[in-house]
């Protein structure tokens, strides 16, 4: 089959690979009909991640078409068109028993602050991802979920993670009616978490970014209000006098390990490699909520200590609220909000690119060139 | 009568009250469907106990656990498990080593993770130019022409630290070839005399 495959940092091309084989009574072999690329992809192809291995396949967000299953699978059939978490998760540990999925103790040997997350290291168990043909899927009988037939193939590959986690992080902030929301990060997780913060009964949403692509999509798409970064001269203080010198009730971190706006925690966090990533925005965050608010933390970060002000977070009395995102979770009422019309994720896709163009789509996608905010790979469009 | 001029910070209430539930309904497709925080998915954060679909206590062990790396904050290889790239030469030992000797709390056990990422990603380039299908510093590289790369970056503040990225990537491809010549400068200064 062909498959992304990792070659080192900045380094990705499409290679031949072995279709995955049944490796459990559980697993299941997806023929993958359209994958993406996420954000936190971006953090292995930069090479910020441990234990990134040479030849491996990245790709958490996929949807296809079951083509086998192990002999212990009830729940699935072949032929099923399935939308696949981006946990790899048990359904029977202690943290899955009680709902968190993204905590699974029973799928990452590598590591026990992390679940597993399909083509995302070793350091989250070392799975093979769906940027590539076929995919093997654990845990057949609990992860996938049936495509509905009304659902948009974009839709639901959003929905494995990108779309999902936005709402998860609203959820995070703990929104009260009323309440301003800071969403710091116009990518696709941000401008979803910026639209479900509305459902939550936000009175005000302010996103905050500095390409003007992504603050045009989250003023159309999320109806907020924006900050462009770039444009003011310290965002804490604009954040400020935007609420009246009190702080945002709630601020989303939408932004994750490679954020912008401080060159020095960029070049010591990202090009360096000196921290487990940029905390700029989760600085941004706790700097710009009010005192007693709460700061929802859904960026990726890595597990290498970062630079934190961690005392202002303290002296500030803010509720720090944040995890890898349960996603199968939210999916019941996600469903719903897709199928009204209260999110919409796939306005959040901009670019499709065929499988074997993905070293561009990385390129494009990291830079940020061409207005992309979410790239989709198509794998049989060659 | 309080000073307009005081901002909401340092008065009892917000000066500015939040539109009204008609008003954000009018605007705001969906405002407040979620407005019950105990109605929310994620909510209470412990559901017990999560309707998973999974029909065993413990699952089944999948075979191959045998000397696979393993975290020793695990009280064993987990019953389902990646098998994808295993470890393998120099980089598998000092991984290996990682994972037996440092628990996931103690900064050696990543930064001898990401040594023994270069050392194998070094070794894969190096290998890849016998191979005849060598791979170059960057990948992706041609979408700067053909994806608008100058007219993206056109006033964005991230232009500064990407203009780093040529060093990051091909620092250690510079530094290496500098050494290569050090050295075989030096090897024939020492064969001639």
């Amino acid at each position: 089959m062909r498959a992304m495959v990792y070659r080192g940092p900045y380094k990705v091309r499409v290679e031949d690979k072995d279709v995955p084989s049944i490796e459990h009574p559980n697993d299941a072999i997806v023929r993958v009909t359209l994958a993406a690329i996420c954000g936190s992809d971006l953090h292995l192809y930069h090479g910020l991640m441990p234990d990134t291995r040479i030849g491996h396949t990245f790709g958490h967000e996929f949807i296809g078409v079951v083509e086998q299953v192990g002999p212990s699978v009830q729940n699935l059939q072949v032929g099923d068109r399935v939308m696949v978490p981006f946990n790899v998760f048990c359904g029977s540990c202690w943290y899955c028993a009680r709902g968190l999925y993204s905590n699974c103790h029973n799928v990452n040997p590598n590591a026990t602050a992390v679940g597993g997350i399909y083509g995302y290291s070793h350091t989250t168990g070392g799975y093979d991802g769906g940027q590539s043909q076929y995919v093997r899927v654990p845990f057949a009988d609990v992860g996938p979920v049936r495509i509905p037939d009304w659902m948009h193939d974009e839709d639901a590959v959003c929905l494995t993670d990108a779309a999902a986690t936005g709402y998860f992080g609203a959820q995070l902030g703990e929104i009260a009616e009323g309440d301003t929301v800071v969403v710091l990060g116009a990518g696709p997780v941000g401008l979803v978490a910026a639209q479900s913060a509305w459902l939550m009964g936000a009175g005000r949403v302010i996103v905050v970014d500095h390409l003007a692509e992504r603050l045009e999509k989250a003023r159309t798409m999320a109806y907020a209000e924006t900050i462009d970064y770039d444009e003011v001269d310290d965002v804490v203080v604009e954040m400020k006098k935007q609420t009246d010198y009190l702080g945002a009730d709630v601020v989303i971190e939408a932004a994750g390990a490679e954020a912008d706006g401080n060159f020095l925690q960029q070049v010591t966090g990202t090009k360096l490699k000196l921290q487990g990533g940029s905390p700029v925005a989760l600085n941004w965050a706790i700097d710009g909520v009010r005192k007693g608010g709460t700061v929802s933390v859904v960026g990726a970060y890595g597990p290498i200590p970062n630079a934190v002000k961690f005392g202002d977070a303290l002296n500030k009395g803010l509720t720090l609220r944040m995890n890898q995102t349960p996603v199968k979770r939210q999916w019941p009422r996600m469903f719903e909000h897709v199928r009204n019309g209260h999110l919409t994720p796939r306005e959040v896709v901009t670019h499709r690119f065929p499988l074997e163009e993905i070293a561009e789509a990385y390129h494009v996608f990291s830079a940020k060139l061409d207005g992309c905010i979410k790239p989709v790979i198509v794998p049989d469009a060659a | 009568m309080t000073d307009p001029d005081i901002p909401s910070a340092y008065l009892r209430d917000k000066r500015t009250p939040p539109p009204s539930r008609e008003e954000l309904r009018a605007r705001i497709p969906g405002w407040g469907a979620d407005l019950d925080p105990a109605d929310r998915p994620s909510y209470p954060k412990l559901q017990y106990p999560a309707d998973t679909g999974a029909h065993w206590d413990f699952p089944e062990r999948q075979p191959g656990s045998e000397g696979r790396e393993h975290s020793i904050e695990h009280a064993f290889v987990t019953p389902v498990f990646g098998t994808a790239q295993p470890l393998h030469g120099l980089s598998g030992a000092i991984r290996r080593y990682a994972y037996a000797r440092f628990s996931e709390g103690r900064l050696a056990h990543w930064l001898l993770l990401i040594v023994g990422d270069r050392v194998e990603a070094w070794g894969s380039t190096l290998r890849s130019f016998a191979s005849g299908r060598p791979v170059p510093p960057a990948t992706g590289l041609e979408t700067e022409f053909t994806r608008g790369g100058l007219r993206s970056r056109r006033g964005r503040s991230d232009v500064r630290h990407q203009l780093l990225d040529p060093v990051v990537v091909a620092g250690p491809w510079v530094a290496g070839a500098g050494a290569a010549v050090l050295g075989v400068r030096k090897v024939l200064r020492s064969v001639r005399g």
